[in-house]
Order: structure tokens, then sequence, then C-alpha cells
């Protein structure tokens, strides 16, 4: 920040703190006045930022500009935005979003964990194999991913179960089984696995050897050690990289539109078509939507977090509820005070 | 051992029964570095070993494969005359499953220098996670043995903080809870008091100091050589991965023999 932006406001007009003295200073007894006196000329007088006021009423002002030019230009439609906004239509496609997002996140959770353990296993063939399936889905693009799955089926008529280049015992039918959703799933959790595994790995590493060593010297069972001592533990490192990749992943599903299913950026996407007019309002009510979801997702990933960090730390961090009940009841306290006096 | 019996009101030590530990040449090595260079060490039922020694000098490396978190490549070490971590086959030592190993680590209770307690349980919890997870106890059961240990340690009252809440001196006595929690044949000290801040030794100590009277076997590395005197049975004088003097207080600690000893003492004193 400029020098020459602090003569604007005098450091004297700066209004009055409640750092300042007290103002009992002032009416105490006379005798007593000399050594309140000293003692106030000892209060340290905090340094006065103008030039930081100066920059929030700017940005405060642009900040206005772009609320207004949101509410008030008629490009945005939001009558049509109204209109759209829980139209049956695109609700069905929020449904479908929410499913796939639901289905990746957990089959890809699940890849992730099996992934992790083969990649830190004492197997090398399994160490190998682990990391392919990350190198290999963490560079090739999901759209790519997606579009190769919804070719499959020209691929591979059937699907049999059996002994490579030997007898087959069970078959499907590849048209049968594979319908757009279980594309885009299976897209979907295949890519989410690669990612879902590092983070996992990563998790796991950072607790402490000395856990390790303590399960083991107790003699509990290797899965109960994994299961109740490391992956509890590990979580809590893993929650919040596995809710970014969340987010992503919430945003990600618009890529199925691509497998012919009509998600909720699909629907907008094929109204949009239907009635090219509305198109900026349909991506405003997709765009709100998107920002709804992750807000929950945000908001479950706080009170996961804090779950997971029971013994972590000395004292749980406040709710944000509770920290707004804290703040009120100190408002109001304070202002009975003042009413009070 | 039978622990699923209905005596679990009994006196905690009922069906505890002391176990000699038996070392017979073990030897271990990084590449070139010698860590345990041929130790020979028998510690009778109901003994309390002090094993000091300079750092480096192999001893915590040697409380480890005894309970077989390190494998020696040579030599093994029984229990109750069973070996630990591995069985005779055909003459040879063959290794067991991991399954065997840690079954057998149940019988033998270790506790760390820095306590390792699990964090993200509560103190009860990490008292009684061991006999539910065996499936020695069920959970009810469990709990109610792990309050019974943790008054014997003196921390009944923290059975709901978590170990964070705690302060050294407490982590270490829960983690002495938690090791006793399968009444193990013989309990493992590895410098139990040298994360400790100085003002916090003595309730630690003084926990070993009960454990010793009640008659199981310990073994205990430790920088305290005058807990050592008062407590062990036998002192035994570690350097360069040998065991280079051993024989009562008196001897090792007043009259050493060997000048390693000494010199070492001299300067620890």
């Amino acid at each position: 920040m400029s020098d020459a932006l602090v003569p604007a406001v005098p450091p004297d007009t700066a209004r009055p703190r409640d750092t300042d003295p007290p103002p009992q200073a002032a009416a105490a007894p006379a005798e007593t006045t000399s050594t309140a006196d000293a003692r106030s000329a000892q209060r340290v007088i905090p340094l006065r930022h103008p030039g930081r006021w100066i920059v929030s009423v700017g940005v405060l002002v642009l900040v206005a500009q772009i609320v207004h030019g949101l509410a008030t230009n008629p490009f945005y439609q939001w009558d049509r935005f109204q209109y759209w906004f829980a139209r049956p239509v695109l609700m069905n496609g929020l449904v479908i979003t929410l499913e796939v997002t639901a289905y990746s996140a957990l089959l890809g959770l699940a890849g992730g964990i099996v992934l992790a353990l083969a990649r830190l296993s004492r197997s090398p063939v399994l160490r190998a194999i682990s990391w392919v399936y990350v190198w290999l889905f963490r560079s090739v693009p999901l759209i790519v991913v997606l579009l190769f799955l919804y070719n499959f089926s020209a691929l591979y008529r059937t699907l049999s179960v059996g002994v490579p280049f030997g007898p087959a015992f069970w078959h499907f039918d590849e048209s049968k089984l594979a319908t757009d959703m279980v594309i885009a799933v299976v897209g979907l959790s295949l890519n989410e696995a690669a990612y879902a595994a590092e983070v996992v790995r990563a998790g796991i590493l950072s607790v402490d050897q000395g856990q390790h060593e303590a399960a083991a010297a107790l003699g509990l069972p290797r899965r109960y050690q994994f299961a109740r001592i490391v992956f509890p533990q590990a979580l809590r490192a893993i929650v919040p990289s596995y809710v970014n990749q969340l987010i992503g992943l919430v945003k990600g599903t618009s890529l199925v539109f691509y497998v012919s299913l009509l998600d909720l950026f699909g629907s907008v996407q094929s109204m949009g078509s239907t009635y090219p007019g509305d198109i900026v309002p349909l991506l405003l009510v997709a765009t709100v939507w998107y920002v709804i979801l992750t807000s929950v997702v945000s908001v479950v990933q706080f009170y996961v977090e804090r779950h997971y960090s029971r013994g972590a730390l000395r004292t749980l961090p406040p709710t944000p509820v509770q920290r707004l009940r804290h703040g009120l009841s100190t408002l109001i306290v304070r202002v009975r005070k003042e009413t009070a006096s | 051992m039978s622990v699923l019996n209905p005596e679990l009101d009994s006196p905690v030590d009922a069906d505890t029964v002391p176990v000699a530990v038996e070392v017979h040449d073990v030897h271990k090595w990084y590449g070139a570095h010698r860590v345990l260079d041929g130790i020979d060490l028998t510690v009778a039922p109901g003994e309390v070993t002090a094993i000091i020694g300079p750092s480096g000098s192999g001893k915590s490396t040697l409380l480890r494969v005894i309970n077989h978190l390190e494998q020696p490549q040579l030599g093994h070490v029984s229990l109750g005359g069973e070996p630990v971590g591995v069985r005779w086959h055909r003459g040879r030592l063959k290794e067991l499953s991991e399954r065997q190993i840690l079954a057998q680590r149940g019988r033998i209770g270790f506790v760390f220098q820095n306590f390792n307690l699990f964090p993200h349980l509560t103190v009860l919890d990490n008292v009684a996670a061991a006999p539910v997870a065996t499936g020695q106890l069920r959970k009810p059961e469990a709990q109610r043995w792990a309050r019974e240990l943790l008054d014997r340690v003196g921390m009944g009252e923290k059975a709901a903080a978590y170990p964070r809440q705690l302060s050294g001196g407490q982590q270490q006595r829960v983690a002495i809870a938690r090791a006793l929690a399968l009444r193990p044949g013989v309990i493992l000290f590895d410098e139990p008091t040298s994360a400790l801040d100085p003002e916090l030794v003595g309730e630690v100590l003084a926990v070993i100091k009960d454990l010793a009277a009640s008659g199981t076997t310990l073994v205990i590395v430790t920088h305290e050589i005058g807990f050592a005197r008062e407590v062990a049975d036998r002192v035994v004088f570690m350097d360069g991965g040998r065991i280079l003097e051993q024989g009562s207080p008196a001897e090792v600690l007043d009259q050493p023999r060997h000048p390693r000893t000494r010199e070492f003492l001299s300067r620890v004193l």
C-alpha cells in the first residue's frame, strides 16, 4: 500500500477504540488521579491503519457494484431463473447427479483403500499393480475413460468369468448390463479410485510408526490394527483431501452428459437447446445448485473432521452453532450492561 | 493361561504366572553394523533384570528382539521354554506366521519410551482394547478389568480422558496398565522414564516397583542407576552389542570388574 494514502485520514481523527483508557480513570478521586494518569501514560496506543480502511471501503464498493449488476442486469433474467430453479426436469437431473456422485464416491473410496493397502503391502506384485493402476488412470482424461466405456460393448460383446485362455463359467450380456448409469458410475469410480488411493496412502503414512509398533506389541489381530488403530487416525489426514476430491467429483459428474446420461448439467444443456433464449438463467440455475451441493459437503466435512479430531486436540473447536450462540450471549450481556449504565 | 474365567474380581495377579526368558546366542546386524553380537541371557521367573549401558549399545534392540518386534539373523529367544516368533522344524528355526506371533505377544507386555498410547481412544479403551480385540474378554468385562488395572496404577479417575490430556507420567502409567491387560508373564520396559520431566519420573518408577514386588518377571532398560540398584535382582551391562558384565546390583554397580563398566558408571553417577 502506498504511503501517500496515509495522510488522507489524519490519525487524530480516528474514532476512539475500546482499547483506549477507560473513562473511569478521569472520574477517580483526586489523590489517585496522578497514579491513574501515570498508568494511562504507560498504556501503549495501538498503531492506526488508515490505509486499510480506505482499501476496505474500495473493495466493498466494488462488491456492491457487482451485486447491483447481477440483480438489475436484464441479461440474467431472474424471473426465468425462478421459473427453472425447481422444474421437475431439472430436479430429475439433480437426482441423477446425486446418485452418480454417491455411488462413485463410495466405490472410488473403497477402491482407493484397496489400492492403497496393495501399494503399502509387502508383496512386490501387488505394489507394482497398484502403482500402474494409479499411474494409468491419473494419466487418462476422465472424458476419455467414459467414452471408451461407452463404446466398450462394441469391443467386447459379452463378458465372461473363467480361466484366462481356458473355459468360461459365467457369461454376461454386455448391452443389458451396461446401462448409461452403470457406465457413468464405473467410469467415475475407476478414475476416483486412482486419486483416492493416493489420498488414503498419504493418510496411512501420516500415522506415527509408534502406533503400528504399539498395536503389534499388544498382539492385536492385523485386521483390528488397521480398522481400529491405524485407519481412524489416518482419517484425520484423509478427510480434508478426500472432501476436496469429492467436490471435484460433484462437478466432474457433469461429464456424464457425454455418455447420454441427463444429470443436472445435462438437463440444463438439453433445456437450453430447446429454449435458446433461457440459456443464461439455466446456467445460473446449474451454478446455484452446484454451489448448494458443495456447501452441503463442506458443512458435513466440518463435523466429520471434528469427530475424527477427538483425542488429537485437547479441546474440540466450537461448532458454528456454538460460536453463534456464544457470540449472541456475549452481545446480549454487553447490551444489558450498556443500557444499565 | 485362561483369562475367560469368572474370577475377575479376584486379586489382579491370580492367574498371571511369571515366565522365564532365555536369550540364546542372538546376533543381529544391519549391513556391516553389528547391533547384537552374540547375546546369551537367562532371566528366571519373577526376576527383575535391569539392562544398562551407553546409547547405541544394543539394549533397546535386545528388548525388541525378545518380543519379536525385530528378528535376529542368528539365535533365538524363548519364553518359558517356548521359542518366540520361530519354531523348530527338522532341527532348524522356522519363522512363525504373523497370526501366531501376534498370539505369542499377548504373553509379553511391552512399555515404550514414548508411551505410544492410542490418541483417538480414551484411557479406558486403550487398556480394554487388547482383551477385546484378541477375543479373551467381552467388552463390559474388559472395561471392568481395565478399571481395575487403572486403579492399580493410580489412574482410575482419568478413565474417560484422552491420552493427550494427560501428563507424560500419567500417560506412561496408563501404558503400563495397557501392557498388563493381557496378564503377560513378562513385561519389558524400554527406557520408561527417559521421555519424562524429572519431577514425573518418581510416579512411574513407583508403579514399576509395585509390579516388581508382585512377582512378575520384568526386564527394564534404564538410565536410572539408582532405581536399578533399588529394584533389580540383577544388573546387566551392555556395550557394543555384547553383555560385558552381569550380576547383583552390588557386584555390577559397586564393584564393577570390567573397565568399560567402570568408565560408564563414572560418567553417569
